[in-house]
Formats: C-alpha cells, sequence, structure tokens
C-alpha cells in the first residue's frame, strides 16, 4: 500500500520506535522565541548539558516587542527583560538570533518562509502553536511546550506518538471575494474546534493548487484551531517557485538534488487516510466568527444559530456563555453591525499578499472615522516590501497608520490590545475570551472583510464593495 | 519531574467545554523566564473581577469553599489553543496532579505529561456521572491500574496512557534523560541521513 505525503516525512525521520510508546523523531529545524524559550535554556544548563545542534536554530523576537519605535529601549520592564534574556542565551549557546532591529525580525512563521528556511520534507518544530503554518511547504510543523524545546535543545529530536492522518479536499472554484482565510474559517466551522484532535491534516483539491504559497500558509496556519497536530499542502511547482533564489535556499547543484527529492514528496494515489473530508468550493462564502472559538464561525450573511439548537446541555450553556461574552442574541445576523476595531496582522495574515488585498480595497477611499486600527505588517521584509510598492501611501491616505513587525494584537502581550467591551475584526487566528485584551470581542475574518469594515465601520459584506 | 502513582482526592468540578490555554493562563503572564508562581494567575480572568484579587468572582468554581481537591474535572477539549507549557505550570503550581476531561488537545495533553500532570481521558458519559457528585465526593485514580473510580458509587472506568509515558510518570523520569542517553543513535541518524 502507499503511502501519506505525511508518512513519507514522517518515516524518514523516526530514529527509533519506542515499544508501547512515542517514536524518537529528529527535527531538521528549530525555531525559537523570547515568550517560550527561557526555561528551555535555564532547563539545559540546570542539567550542565548543552545545546547539542545550535545551528539547526534560529531564534527572533515576536511575540512581545512594541511595534511602534522598536528604535528605542522597550518599556515594559519585564518585556524587556525577557528579550534581552533571548539575546543573552542565543549569544551564550551560539544560536542565530534574528533579533529587534535585524533587518530579518518578524514573526517567525513569517520569516522561516520568507528566508527561504522552512523547506518541503523538513520536519519543524517551535514552541508556539502556529508553527503548523510551515506545513504548506510539504513539510511536518507542528508546536511543542518548552519541555520540548528543551530536549530539542538536548537532542535534536522530540518524543512524539505517530498522529493518525486526515485529507481535506477543497475542490472547484472560489467566488468571488472569498479568499484562503475563509476556506480555513469554513473547514473549522464544519467539524469544530476540536474536530481535527488526534490528526495530521493534509490539505488537497484544485482550489488549493490554485493557491499562492503565502494564501496556503494561511491554511496550515489554522490547522491547530481544529486541534489538528499540523497541517501540510504537497509541493508542487508553486512552492518550488516560491522558494528558489531566497536567501537560505539550495542553489547550483544541491537545489537540483533537493528539487528532485522534494517533487517525490506527493501522497500515492493508494495511500489511505483514517478520515477523509471532501468541500467544494463554491459552497464557501465570505466567513466571519461570532463566538469565542474559531470554530464559531458563518457566512458573513448568516444568522447565530438559535439556543434550541443545542440539544447537550452543557453545549447549550456554553453557546450562551459565549454569547453573553460577545455581547450577541442568538438567531440574529451581523451584516451591518458597528465595530470599533480592525486589526490586520498576525502569522496568519500579515504578509505581503494580504497587504496588496487590503490596499485593493481601500485605494482612493479614507477609513471609517470611528474606526480604530492596527496594522501590523509580519516581518520587516514585509514591512520593506509595502514601501517598495508604495502601499504606505494608500494606506497613509486612507487615513491608517502602518505598525512595525510582531504579534502584536493577536495575543495582547505587548500594548496593543483591544479595549473592553469593544468588536474587533481580526484577521488574526483565536478569538478566545480576552485574547486580544481583557473583554476584548474578536471577530475572525479575511484581510478582505477587515478591509470592507475599515471603510464602512461595521460587518461588510466585501462583495458589496467589490460589485 | 515529580512522580504520582495513586491518588484520592476531592475534584473541582469546571462545567466548560473548550477551555483555551488563554484563559488557563492569559498571555500577559507569559513574561516571566522561569516555571514559578503561575498558581496564583491560574484561570485569572473567570477568577477575578477586573484582575482585581480582592474581587472574587462567586460564581467561578476555584471561588467556591465547598470544592477542593487535588483533581480538575473539566468537559471536553480541554487545553485547545496556544502551545503555552505555561498552562500546565500554572496547573501543577495551583496544586492539581491531575486534570480529567473527555477530551484532551494534542499539545496540553504532552505538556501536562512532561510536569508530573495526568491527563485522564473519560467517556462523557463517565464525566457526566463525576460530574453528579456532592463536592464531598472523591475520586480514586490509579496510574499502575490505570483507573478511575468514582469513591462513592464504585463506578469505575479504564483510561489509556503508553507505557513508557506511564514509566516515567510512575517514577518522575523526564524525556530529556532517556534522550540524552540516546546521542550515539541520534549521530548515527545523522551520518546515514545526510544530504
Amino acid at each position: 500500500m502507499g503511502k501519506t505525503l505525511f508518512e513519507k516525512i514522517w518515516d524518514k525521520h523516526v530514529v527509533k520506535q519506542i515499544e508501547d510508546g512515542p517514536s524518537v523523531v529528529y527535527i531538521d529545524k528549530h525555531f525559537i522565541h523570547e515568550v517560550t524559550s527561557p526555561q528551555a535554556f535555564s532547563g539545559i544548563e540546570k542539567r550542565g548539558a548543552k545545546l547539542f545542534r545550535p545551528q539547526q536554530i534560529v531564534a527572533t523576537a515576536d511575540h512581545n516587542v512594541p511595534t511602534l519605535h522598536q528604535e528605542l529601549p522597550i518599556k515594559d520592564a519585564l518585556s524587556k527583560f525577557q528579550v534581552d534574556t533571548l539575546i543573552d542565551n542565543c549569544k551564550k549557546h551560539g544560536v542565530e538570533l534574528y533579533g529587534l532591529g535585524h533587518q530579518y525580525q518578524g514573526i517567525v512563521h513569517v520569516i522561516g518562509p520568507e528566508l527561504g528556511i522552512t523547506q518541503p520534507g523538513m520536519t519543524i518544530v517551535c514552541g508556539d502553536s502556529h508553527t503548523s503554518t510551515h506545513g504548506a511547504f510539504g513539510s511536518i510543523a507542528f508546536g511543542i511546550g518548552t519541555s520540548e524545546v528543551e530536549m530539542v535543545f538536548a537532542s535534536q529530536c522530540i518524543m512524539q506518538s505517530k498522529p493518525k492522518v486526515m485529507r481535506i479536499n477543497i475542490d472547484g472554484e472560489l467566488k468571488n471575494g472569498v479568499v484562503s482565510k475563509d476556506i480555513i474559517l469554513y473547514i473549522i466551522a464544519q467539524i469544530s474546534a476540536s474536530g481535527a484532535t488526534g490528526y495530521f491534516v493534509e490539505y488537497a483539491g484544485s482550489a488549493i493548487r490554485a493557491l499562492s504559497m503565502e494564501a496556503r500558509m494561511t491554511i496550515c496556519n489554522m490547522s491547530i484551531e481544529m486541534g489538528a497536530r499540523g497541517g501540510m499542502i504537497a509541493p508542487d511547482q508553486t512552492t518550488f517557485d516560491y522558494i528558489k533564489g531566497r536567501l537560505f535556499a539550495p542553489k547550483g547543484a544541491d537545489w537540483d538534488r533537493k528539487l528532485a527529492a522534494w517533487k517525490e514528496l506527493y501522497t500515492d494515489a493508494d495511500a489511505k487516510f483514517d478520515v477523509e473530508i471532501n468541500i467544494k468550493a463554491e459552497d464557501i462564502d465570505p466567513m466571519i466568527t461570532y463566538g469565542t472559538n474559531p470554530g464559531m464561525g458563518l457566512s458573513v450573511r448568516g444568522t447565530l444559530p438559535t439556543i434550541e439548537s443545542f440539544t447537550d446541555a452543557t453545549e447549550k450553556q456554553n453557546y450562551e456563555k459565549a454569547l453573553a461574552y460577545m455581547g450577541l442574541q442568538a438567531g440574529q445576523t451581523l451584516l451591518g453591525m458597528p465595530v470599533q476595531n480592525v486589526f490586520i496582522g498576525s502569522c496568519t495574515n500579515s504578509r505581503i499578499e494580504d497587504f496588496r488585498l487590503v490596499a485593493s480595497i481601500i485605494k482612493g477611499k479614507q477609513k471609517d472615522p470611528n474606526i480604530k486600527t492596527l496594522i501590523v505588517p509580519g516581518s520587516q521584509e514585509v514591512a520593506k516590501q509595502i514601501k517598495a510598492e508604495g502601499l504606505d501611501k494608500i494606506f497613509a491616505e486612507a487615513g491608517v497608520e502602518i505598525r512595525q513587525a510582531g504579534c502584536s494584537a493577536c495575543l495582547g502581550m505587548n500594548e496593543d490590545k483591544i479595549p473592553a467591551g469593544e468588536y474587533c475584526i481580526s484577521t488574526s487566528n483565536r478569538n478566545f475570551e480576552g485574547r486580544q485584551g481583557a473583554g476584548a470581542r474578536t471577530l475572525l475574518a479575511s484581510p478582505l472583510t477587515a478591509a470592507a469594515a475599515l471603510l464602512t465601520g461595521k460587518i461588510t459584506d466585501i462583495r458589496d464593495i467589490l460589485n | 519531574m515529580q512522580s504520582l502513582q495513586k491518588i484520592t482526592s476531592r475534584f473541582i468540578p469546571l462545567r466548560i467545554e473548550n477551555v483555551d490555554t488563554d484563559q488557563i493562563i492569559p498571555a500577559r503572564f507569559l513574561k516571566a523566564t522561569t516555571k514559578d508562581g503561575f498558581g496564583k494567575n491560574l484561570f485569572r480572568d473567570w477568577r477575578y473581577e477586573n484582575d482585581d484579587e480582592t474581587k472574587p468572582k462567586a460564581d467561578f468554581v476555584l471561588n467556591q469553599q465547598q470544592y477542593s481537591g487535588e483533581i480538575l474535572v473539566a468537559a471536553k477539549n480541554f487545553g485547545c489553543g496556544s502551545s503555552r507549557e505555561h498552562a500546565a505550570w500554572s496547573i501543577q503550581d495551583y496544586g492539581f496532579k491531575v486534570v480529567v476531561s473527555s477530551f484532551f488537545a494534542d499539545i496540553f495533553k504532552n505538556n501536562a505529561l512532561n510536569n508530573g500532570v495526568l491527563p485522564v481521558t473519560v467517556t462523557d458519559a463517565f464525566l457526566q456521572q463525576i460530574f453528579a457528585q456532592g463536592a464531598e465526593d472523591t475520586l480514586t485514580v490509579d496510574l499502575e491500574a490505570q483507573t478511575i473510580t468514582i469513591d462513592a458509587t464504585g463506578a469505575q472506568a479504564q483510561f489509556d496512557i503508553n507505557s513508557y509515558k506511564k514509566t516515567c510518570m510512575l517514577n518522575g523520569y523526564d524525556d530529556i534523560d532517556y534522550l540524552l542517553n540516546m546521542k550515539p543513535e541520534i549521530e548515527a541518524y545523522e551520518k546515514a541521513n545526510q544530504w
């Protein structure tokens, strides 16, 4: 029987299978950042051990950095100490750091691909659940905890039980105004926030093949929001074209050799998945979430479920809790509802194509006067490209400020927060209670839907603007 | 890592589904560079009004005096979201040794196991039986036998854990000790897979 893409890469990286236990899996690339690494560094030091393969680690500061005045010392003492600790640890242990002020600094899941570090067939981990992003290149990439970061420091390996495999096929053509963020929000709304727990997901089908690498990254990025260990897409010409010529991409004969190997990375026709789901691209509308987990999403034109539609008592209670937090009513529609904030950024949607999409909508127009914005590029490189293409002028003319690279209001660790009780249309990945600040009400959507709200001050079907 | 063999304790019932790690420990507490002291901020925003420790929310179980114990029982999909191990550290630091749910998010489950907190997965029906018990009732979790018992009724369920992790937990071993001893095998793997 043939193998799935996942199995091909997994099998090649198993150093040892522990009897009735996890596999010891070799890790090719390890990304670290300031928040989930300090205790792993101190752990390894306490053991008197050394980093086993420091040259396979890349560090950046992203979660806890300001997005204005990065040239100045960080004001918050704890944040500064954490970022400084990363600098000290990287220096001490010989780890490459693209820290604040470095031309390659940015959100870890934006810089890995853009620098050509992320490549097909690799195993990639990072102490961050959105590491699944890198799976867009046909790699096995997943988030890990700090104890596991320490494991990789110590041995370049990790203990993992082999997950089951799921394939989600999306075939057909997307409707006008529908982008990759809508695809993944639709999938999660269909299968729930826990629907893929225990699985590694491969996304396939003609609609996926037609997507750019950046759009594929958005999909793989949110795999964790349905509980999946990771998500992946088989590499193809789109992938190879994206990687070629990037800073750390293979060159010359090395490129030819690797390219030949990458072309073998696909699921065999007779491979078996534990679960297979088929979705028609035509069924997907611009999506928005209304609740407090990413599975609580619907078409921007849809109506919220009624209370009576829940039969299970705990589920009903949870739905009511979410509605109370969000200040919404069962059965209502969201279209036309005023919002106060728009956040464009995060490892989900902060790449150059996202900024191009937004710019295409707001060009020559003014933002709604009541909207407050946090517009945050994913990396210094993205920020540079925004300027190179003159997009910064379009944003400035619309009355919108572009900030500096970082995770920002996606998780509200720095000062970029949404005020309590206010709504925020956010291109990020999580709408959990308090995620964007205590009491903040997050509505996840695509960059297009966010751009529409930027102009109108309310939840808008982007198709009403496009048409 | 702390070992765990058998525990009999009252439990705290958290009847909430999809408890994400942002609720377990909000991001603003992730600025620490050590693993200590997270327990006081466990479920911070569900526990206190406006982040004020003098204003506990009466409707939240951790603030209800009738409930106590070293076992947390939660509804399905516990620990979803961020990979932050701070969630496991805060649960452990608060004093929980076992978390029971009908369903755990993968990363949280690993993080818990790596910190000596035992995740026990039971069926929905068994979970409801536990929730139906009174605040005085106890549960017994026996790792060696892989059983969880509602002591008042004698109802018992088996739970899964692979034998490697079970040995680690029973003895307080951690994976890093194991991996450090595997260096020659890892180096051999690297040599064989260079390209």
